[in-house]
């Protein structure tokens, strides 16, 4: 029980990030997190490192298909439209 | 114009319609695909049989869940069947367990030796958000699977926890798991590249 509630080290708070910005941890681990964050700098680069890319993530826009691709898919659709 | 909108317009017929969904959506349709197929091009296939099963069955959608979960499910069950032609083995994740932090970046007590620079520094000095989101998609095209698929459904395409899992058949547990690992990896990549801006 002891290790349980003892301070986080860094290289164990990492590994709770995500499961923290998604709001999954146990009461418990989140209360550890944020009291070793509320202390460490570094590990709260991290966690904003981590929601920095979820959410860049979130705006990333597909790269555009080659065009032999979009072609076939574009002639499969004129097929379809004639066809009917 | 929102997916619906388009939906509208390709039911009349519109070119540009099904243009425009298969720039938003095939690039996706690849990845989830390629988490049940062997090769890159078996993928492209199921993406190519997903597209005319769409317009196939286009007159028949009720609107009851998403086009994008409709498109999702079609390009599953494809995926589903093809894969088990090729007999391929759902991958699992490689690095499943471990550290998902370089051991390097910690000393002998656990503390980081070497800490992250925040990115909004590189940003704000040397990059715009331009750099950031194409450092993000060139990292998540270069995880493995199952990472790839997982990363791209709740992250890219904003997709809950649990439909990831039902899409993947997953569990809840698992899709978290590969989650974490996989956004741990992107975040290396593009730390990495924004350091490597700096300069």
């Amino acid at each position: 029980m002891k290790l349980l509630s003892s301070p986080l080290v860094c290289r164990d708070a990492v590994e709770l990030v995500s499961g923290y910005l998604d709001g999954t941890l146990s009461r418990r681990q989140r209360r550890r997190l944020e009291k070793h964050l509320a202390e460490c700098d570094a590990c709260t680069a991290y966690l904003d490192q981590m929601r920095a890319t979820i959410a860049a993530s979130g705006k990333v826009t597909p790269e555009d298909l080659p065009s032999d691709v979009l072609e076939g898919l574009v002639n499969l659709f004129r097929q379809y439209r004639d066809d009917t | 114009m929102d997916d619906a909108a388009l939906l509208e317009s390709l039911l009349g017929g519109d070119e540009s319609a099904f243009t425009e969904l298969v720039r938003r959506y095939h690039p996706t349709l690849v990845k989830v695909a390629r988490y049940y197929v062997r090769s890159a091009a078996s993928a492209e296939d199921v993406a190519q049989d997903t597209w005319i099963a769409v317009l196939k069955g286009i007159e028949r959608f009720e609107g009851r869940s998403s086009f994008k979960t409709w498109l999702l499910r079609i390009c599953v069950n494809r995926a589903r069947t093809s894969g088990v032609k090729e007999h391929r083995s759902i991958p699992v994740d490689p690095n499943e367990s471990g550290p998902t932090v370089a051991a390097h970046r910690f000393d002998k007590g656990g503390l980081w030796s070497d800490p992250p620079v925040p990115f909004t520094e590189a940003i704000d000095s040397r990059l715009d958000n331009t750099a950031l989101l194409s450092a993000v998609r060139g990292a998540i095209d270069s995880l493995g699977e199952p990472q790839q698929a997982v990363v791209t459904l709740r992250d890219v395409e904003g997709l809950s926890t649990q439909e990831v899992a039902t899409l993947l058949g997953l569990s809840e547990a698992n899709v978290r798991v590969i989650l974490h690992r996989g956004r741990a990896r992107v975040r290396e990549i593009v730390e990495e590249a924004m350091k490597g801006s700096k300069i």
